[in-house]
């Protein structure tokens, strides 16, 4: 069976500087993945390139995408495709209203238009499943957003394009505990069996509420170890000092 | 905003002519005879010859502004055709417009917005107006509208106790300049008390080559009135350039509201060089919303003098640059009473090497207390190659007064190109998404039609900026 993404000894740079050096990970349908690392360890820099960040070269390895390199394509071509990036510091677009720009999303991703009436009942109902106001869509898009608005909108957008492969890029970061719950609760009636879910955290308590089957530690551009949840809960504890202690040693 | 790009033609699709057919065409040149024989050919009252004569003289006294002379050095004075005529009547009934005219502003969409959403229109083709109308109900309330050279004739009392006292022809060498061979233009009277509630335009279309539009619009709003006005502009696209220098004078009296919009959209061989400038009394509302978007050289700043306590000035511009086009645009606003208040609002794009600048000016004068001012400028480049300038003059001789300034210049945003596009959008439609959201605090006061006839505007300059 072909995965839905699979990720093959990626290296990548930004400038002169290598960040990503040599990164595997394979995600079939259905399943959920977490990654959690040390700030800097190159998090944001995976879910970029995985996006096709023209700031970011990739200098070696591959990208696939149901069998398909993404390497070549766009970020709006892999949008396209069913990718998505929740991002960590979502940039504001001043003047452009989020359900504006929402509906040029959904066309743009759909490649067609989709009538209006249909895309304002899902709208409304998106809003509902994530308790978000409905002023909130007539408002210009991150512009001026508190930091867990900013999150909140980019679930809706998530929730609106419906991707088959979502990356959420510390989506639990500025989210307060009922917004967090809110929002888990969100992703988990989005999430199906067709679906790919990567979350990239610092924290367990996401993780509390969206269940994932595998937990990734990234360091200096390197998957250095894999698991099961309880992965999580051990470097809750005892933090990533004692990880790099043993692979120093190692 | 959401309209799809597929309707995207990327010509200036305004660029068509109609052969010369011309009644009359007097010889290039600018001379006291062509000056005479315009006032002959309009028949006008001997204080208005002498007042152009007397114009001409203070123009060939005059230098060009000290800004921007390296361009205004190319425009050869004699050789342009000060004035061209179409047509020798005003109608009012499109029937009865020649025809080859009438098809030109049938092409413009202008009859069918007439019906559609104005209380009049105006229309100019070269040196004089071929069309004008308003509507039956608002001619009853005694409001006129009507071509400035036929206002001339019809109300010359009122005419001549306002024409030229807002910009007196030695204000600047192209106010004298129109002042000697002023033809055409909008004139309108609003009676005390009566509201127009929806616009009046008035369009000018150049059809001749190597031709001057000097048309001169006066516009009166008696106490406690209110009008909104909107003009448009193209031109064909010739080898040769055109000049177009107009003079816009408003009165605004006292309780009175005068909105000025305009959409400028001449083709990129017209030299465009217009005075604009109103005058608002006591609690007398003023707004200018200026789109520049055509035109290779537009110099233009629209004012507002605030005479008496209470008025208030708006200036909205709006500005976009493409290949070999320069947009010197802005504002300026004099408080020359108290409690007087105002806003700038100045937007500009440039691309493909075009280049834009913001020039204002904000004056108080001494004692001019509770005065508020607000002016903020923001400058979008496109790309690398393109420029932008901002040139803001404050005159402050008033320690009472609140008064805010903020300019900014940004390029067009990688990380929000790529968030866009990561939503599916292509670069294309992204960045005329980031540009939208750029000018929508201005389109966002314009009425629907116009607000997305100008969206439709920049879309069709923003074409190909990427990419
Ligand atoms: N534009 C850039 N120019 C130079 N270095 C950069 C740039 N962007 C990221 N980096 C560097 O790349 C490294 C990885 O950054 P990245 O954002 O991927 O980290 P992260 O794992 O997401 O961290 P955090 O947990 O803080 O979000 C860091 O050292 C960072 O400083
Ligand atoms: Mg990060």
């Amino acid at each position: 069976m072909t995965a839905l993404l699979e990720i093959k000894d990626l290296r990548a740079r930004i400038g002169d500087k290598e960040i990503l050096k040599g990164l595997s990970l394979t995600i079939q349908p259905g399943e959920i993945h977490a990654i959690m690392g040390p700030n800097g360890s190159g998090k944001s820099t995976l879910a970029n390139v995985l996006m096709g960040n023209p700031n970011y070269e990739v200098t070696g390895g591959d990208i696939l995408f149901r069998g398909e390199s993404l390497l070549e394509m766009t970020p709006d071509e892999r949008a396209r495709k069913g990718l998505f990036l929740a991002f960590q510091y979502p940039v504001a677009i001043p003047g452009v209203t989020l359900v504006n720009f929402m509906r040029q999303a959904v066309n743009a991703t759909r490649g067609h238009e989709v009538p209006i009436r249909e895309f304002r009942e899902t709208l409304f109902e998106k809003m509902d499943l994530l308790k978000v106001d409905q002023d909130f869509a007539r408002r210009y898009v991150n512009d001026g957003f508190s930091g867990g608005e900013k999150k909140r909108a980019e679930m809706l957008q998530m929730a609106m394009l419906q991707p088959a492969m979502a990356v959420l890029d510390e989506t639990d970061s500025g989210l307060d505990i009922d917004a967090l719950r809110t929002v888990a609760e969100g992703v988990n009636t989005l999430m199906n069996e067709k679906m790919g879910l990567l979350l990239i955290t610092h924290y367990q308590r996401l993780l509390n509420y969206i269940k994932p089957q595998f937990v990734h530690v990234l360091i200096e551009g390197r998957i250095v170890k894999s698991g099961g949840p309880e992965l999580a809960e051990q470097l809750e504890a005892s933090g990533y000092d004692e990880l790099e202690a043993q692979l120093a040693t190692a | 905003m959401t309209t799809a790009p597929e309707s995207i033609v990327s010509e200036y699709k305004y660029g068509f002519y109609d052969p010369e057919e011309a009644l009359f065409k007097a010889n290039k040149g600018l001379t006291p005879e062509i000056v005479n024989m315009i006032s002959d050919m309009k028949d006008e009252p001997q204080w208005m010859r002498e007042f152009r004569l007397k114009a001409l003289e203070t123009f060939n006294q005059k230098q060009n502004p000290p800004w921007g002379t390296e361009q205004l050095n190319d425009i050869d004075f004699n050789d342009i055709h000060y004035f061209v005529r179409a047509t020798d009547r005003d109608e009012r009934s499109w029937d009865d417009v020649p025809e080859y005219i009438r098809r030109t502003f049938d092409k413009l969409g202008i009859p069918e917005a007439e019906k559609k959403y104005l209380a009049g229109v105006g229309a100019q083709y070269d040196s004089e107006v071929v069309y004008h109308n308003i509507r039956e109900d608002l001619e009853k309330l005694g409001v006129v509208f009507l071509g400035t050279d036929q206002a001339l004739k019809e109300h010359e009392d009122i005419f001549k106790e306002y024409f030229g006292t807002v910009v007196p022809p030695g204000d600047n060498r192209f106010a004298a300049l129109n002042s000697a061979v002023w033809s055409g233009g909008s004139f309108i009277y609003v009676p005390k008390g009566v509201k127009v509630d929806i616009p009046l335009q008035a369009y000018f279309r150049i059809n001749t080559q190597n031709m001057g539009q000097f048309e001169r619009t006066l516009i009166i709003a008696d106490e406690g009135s209110q009008v909104h006005y909107v003009e448009g502009c193209t031109a064909p696209i010739y080898r040769s350039d055109s000049l177009h220098s107009a003079v816009v004078e408003i009165i605004v009296k006292k309780g009175a509201r005068v909105r000025y919009t305009t959409i400028q959209n001449w083709s990129n061989n017209v030299y465009n060089l217009v005075t604009k400038r109103a005058v608002a009394y006591q609690d007398a509302v003023m707004e200018w919303v200026d789109g520049n978007l055509g035109s290779k050289l537009t110099m233009k700043y629209p004012s507002v003098y605030l005479m008496e306590p209470g008025a208030h000035g708006e200036i909205l511009s709006l500005a976009f640059a493409g290949e070999g086009q320069h947009q010197d645009a802005g504002g300026k606003i004099v408080h020359a009473a108290p409690n007087t208040t105002s806003t700038i609002i100045s937007k500009s794009l440039s691309k493909d090497g075009g280049r834009t600048s913001y020039r204002g000016l904000l004056k108080v004068y001494d004692g001019c207390e509770g005065v508020k001012a607000n002016v903020r400028c923001d400058a979008l480049l496109l790309d690398e190659t393109s420029r932008s300038d901002t040139y803001p003059t404050m005159e402050i001789d008033e320690p009472d007064v609140s008064i805010q300034h903020e300019a900014y210049v940004s390029k067009l945003g990688e990380d929000q190109l790529f968030y866009l596009m990561s939503r599916g959008m292509s670069e294309e439609d992204a960045a005329k998404m980031i540009v939208n959201g750029f000018v929508e605090p201005i389109v966002k006061e314009l009425p629907m039609e116009y607000a997305v006839e100008l969206n439709r505007l920049i879309e069709l300059q923003m074409d190909g900026a990427v990419g």
